[in-house]
């Protein structure tokens, strides 16, 4: 077995959204798989491309069989011209196509930061409306096993800071799929941020296909204390850290956006109107980064409510390690949410 | 003007590309008559010297073909058929500008003519013209993509990731560069280890042809070569046009009172016109009078004045709809 499956087998045990519930249920991953499989099915304008998307692992399993269904002109293997082919993707998109571009790491979505700051981000707006461009791009967060500083960012901060993109971090199977239909139907440039840790996770998903709104959170756990707003990944460890929480008696109300652009203020705001306190989980860095951009917003608009200052669980201003001795101590997860709780309750 | 060239294109044809041609050159000497005057407040690239290259290429387009261009896209827009009321409109920033005001004049439209936005970043848009030849492909349409892009851009790394992927998919593509041999007031040898770009195809399989970019005869038949391989699905075409830009990169400015061009440093091209070399040839060789090019630029001038009049009396965006159009 691959390395990476071993650590994730060992240190994150599949969580289960719907455990004891007698549902569909799928991983993640087959979530995803499942919601691409139907935008081709539903729209012969939909493509998919992507390096190794006809590999025999077929993109942590989201694409497989898509080529022998879909033929190879729909799903077709792309080389590492990062710049190229997103290029490329928007000149479809002008044509006429929506185009799905699946990065492995969005640390290489670096090479293409041009043609998606400056041409995906701004043709709508660049010219009033005539162009729009709908193209979905999936990259993958890794983490673990030494993937070091170039195989583990997640920087879904820098593109939240550009006007014109979408940003879209699932943490749960139901909402990959959901919002996966909601990314492809979109007319705009959607950036979907998946995180390696959560594939393997299951949940209920319906067969159907249906769209995840963007701009709509969600409550993953009513509580009555603090207001735990986590991303991607750190919604798993804000559940973790809610359910050892409530044996002390302190009460987590967990709240996932879903989608940072557009954000659901209104979630936010309502749960800080009950709990007065504020943690802010991200995958990313402190500095400048999205849980920045939360804890201004709770200023700003929700001042009244807050009982106490606002706390950050977010990865420390520095390039991720590889050794695993100091991955321990780089990665935030439930210890942190639940030492963030604590603090705020004392 | 190569008499092998012209001698194979109609005159029918030379009078089409000669009224493009001279469109391109009055609107941009009148760009540059009332520029000073501050009201196009965006800043402006002309094509004055390269009118030749746009003119002789978009001459094979269909309507439904795709041109992509960049900051210096004036005379793109116009050769592929653009709508001159909205270009100049543009330039003032008003609402009735083909992008309304929203764009300025390096991110010129009209997707009525198949002109999808130009873009301001150098090798930007090679690629998109790649996406839309495979768009067409995958549509089973027979329309063409063609990129406009200068010689600076054949030093980003998108133009050969573009050039790759055109040819790994044996796209619809044609990538014309016109090489005016400066990037600003960068000239070409201080850039570019090997001033051949055409050459540089070659490592793609993809075939490619230096063209005098100062004879319009020279591009339309060359230009008709690439695009016909283009649409036959032969896969993509590199045409490297030379031509004269006689203008400051930006604005109306001179290179030689500049001075980064000196006199004795020009190329002989500088002296060339291609207008006036088409001119000659209509009225030598082809029974053309001077009258009837009188006639034409009238015709044309008062064309563009009445375009400039709309643009300057057109109303501005309104400061409420700053939002609009970030999102589709």
């Amino acid at each position: 077995m691959p390395w990476t499956k071993l650590q994730i087998e060992r240190e994150e045990p599949v969580f289960d959204e719907n455990a004891g519930q007698d549902v569909r249920k799928l991983s993640f991953g087959e979530a995803l798989r499942e919601a691409l499989d139907q935008a081709l099915q539903r729209d012969p304008r939909v493509y998919a491309m992507g390096q190794g998307i006809d590999d025999p692992g077929g993109i942590f399993g989201t694409t497989l069989g898509l080529q022998e269904k879909y033929g190879p002109q729909r799903i077709f293997d792309a080389p590492l011209a990062e710049e190229a082919t997103i290029g490329m993707a928007i000149g479809s998109a002008m044509a006429g196509l929506r185009p799905v571009s699946i990065h492995n790491r969005p640390d290489f979505l670096m090479m293409a930061m041009d043609q998606i700051v400056n041409a995906a981000s701004k043709w709508c707006y660049m010219f009033s409306g005539q162009v729009p461009i709908p193209l979905v791009i999936r990259a993958c967060i890794g983490r673990g096993w030494g993937s070091a500083a170039q195989h583990s960012q997640s920087l879904h901060g820098l593109f939240t800071h550009v006007p014109g993109l979408k940003i879209v971090m699932p943490s749960t199977a139901y909402d990959a799929k959901g919002l996966f239909i909601a990314s492809v139907a979109d007319n705009n440039p959607v950036i979907f941020i998946e995180h390696r840790w959560l594939y393997q996770h299951k949940g209920y998903v319906p067969q159907d296909v249906y769209a995840v709104p963007f701009g709509q959170g969600t409550v993953k756990r009513p509580g009555r204390d603090i207001t735990v707003l986590a991303i991607s990944h750190m919604v798993i460890e804000s559940l973790r850290a809610a359910e050892q929480l409530e044996k002390q008696g302190i009460s987590l109300e967990v709240l996932d956006p879903r989608t940072l652009c557009p954000f659901d203020e209104e979630i936010l705001l309502k749960s800080l109107a009950k709990t007065g306190k504020l943690i802010v989980a991200d995958v990313d860095w402190k500095t400048g980064g999205f849980a920045a951009e939360v804890v201004a917003l709770a200023a700003e608009k929700g001042f009244g409510y807050l009982k106490k200052p606002p706390v950050r669980v977010c990865l420390p201003d520095i390039p991720t390690p590889a050794s695993y001795v100091l991955e321990e101590a780089f990665y935030p997860g439930v210890a942190d949410i639940v030492a963030a709780a604590e603090h705020l309750m004392a | 003007m190569n008499e092998n060239h012209q001698n194979e294109i109609g005159t029918e044809q030379l009078w089409d590309l000669y009224r493009v041609m001279a469109r391109i050159r009055l609107v941009e000497l009148k760009i540059e008559e009332l520029y000073h005057l501050d009201d196009m407040k965006t800043p402006i690239h002309l094509s004055l010297g390269e009118e030749a290259v746009a003119a002789g290429v978009c001459a094979h387009l269909r309507l439904d073909d795709f041109v992509f261009s960049n900051h210096r896209s004036h005379a793109h827009y116009l050769a592929k058929g653009g709508d001159l009321k909205a270009m100049i409109a543009e330039l003032y920033c008003k609402e009735t500008g083909c992008a309304k005001g929203r764009g300025g004049s390096m991110h010129l439209i009209d997707t009525a003519v198949g002109h999808l936005g130009s873009s301001a970043i150098v090798g930007g848009s090679i690629p998109h013209a790649v996406g839309a030849a495979l768009a067409f492909v995958m549509q089973n349409k027979t329309a063409v993509a063609v990129s406009f892009f200068g010689d600076a851009a054949s030093e980003e790394g998108v133009f050969f990731e573009s050039m790759s992927l055109a040819a790994l998919k044996r796209l619809p593509v044609v990538f014309v560069c016109e090489n005016n041999f400066y990037s600003v007031c960068s000239h070409i040898s201080a850039r570019q280890p090997n001033p051949d770009i055409a050459m540089r195809a070659r490592a793609f399989d993809i075939p490619s042809v230096k063209v005098d970019g100062m004879d319009v005869g020279q591009v339309f038949m060359k230009a008709g070569d690439a695009i016909h391989h283009a649409r036959q699905g032969r896969g993509p075409y590199l045409l490297e046009c030379r031509a004269q830009r006689w203008r400051a990169h930006a604005g109306s400015g001179d290179p030689l009172r500049e001075k980064y061009r000196k006199p004795e440093d020009l190329e002989p091209d500088w002296m060339r016109d291609p207008l006036s070399e088409l001119e000659q040839v209509l009225r030598s060789r082809r029974g053309i009078g001077e009258q009837t090019i009188r006639d034409i630029t009238g015709t044309l001038n008062a064309e563009i004045d009445e375009a400039f009049y709309a643009a300057q009396s057109g109303p501005l965006p309104r400061k409420e709809d700053l939002k609009k159009y970030l999102f589709a």
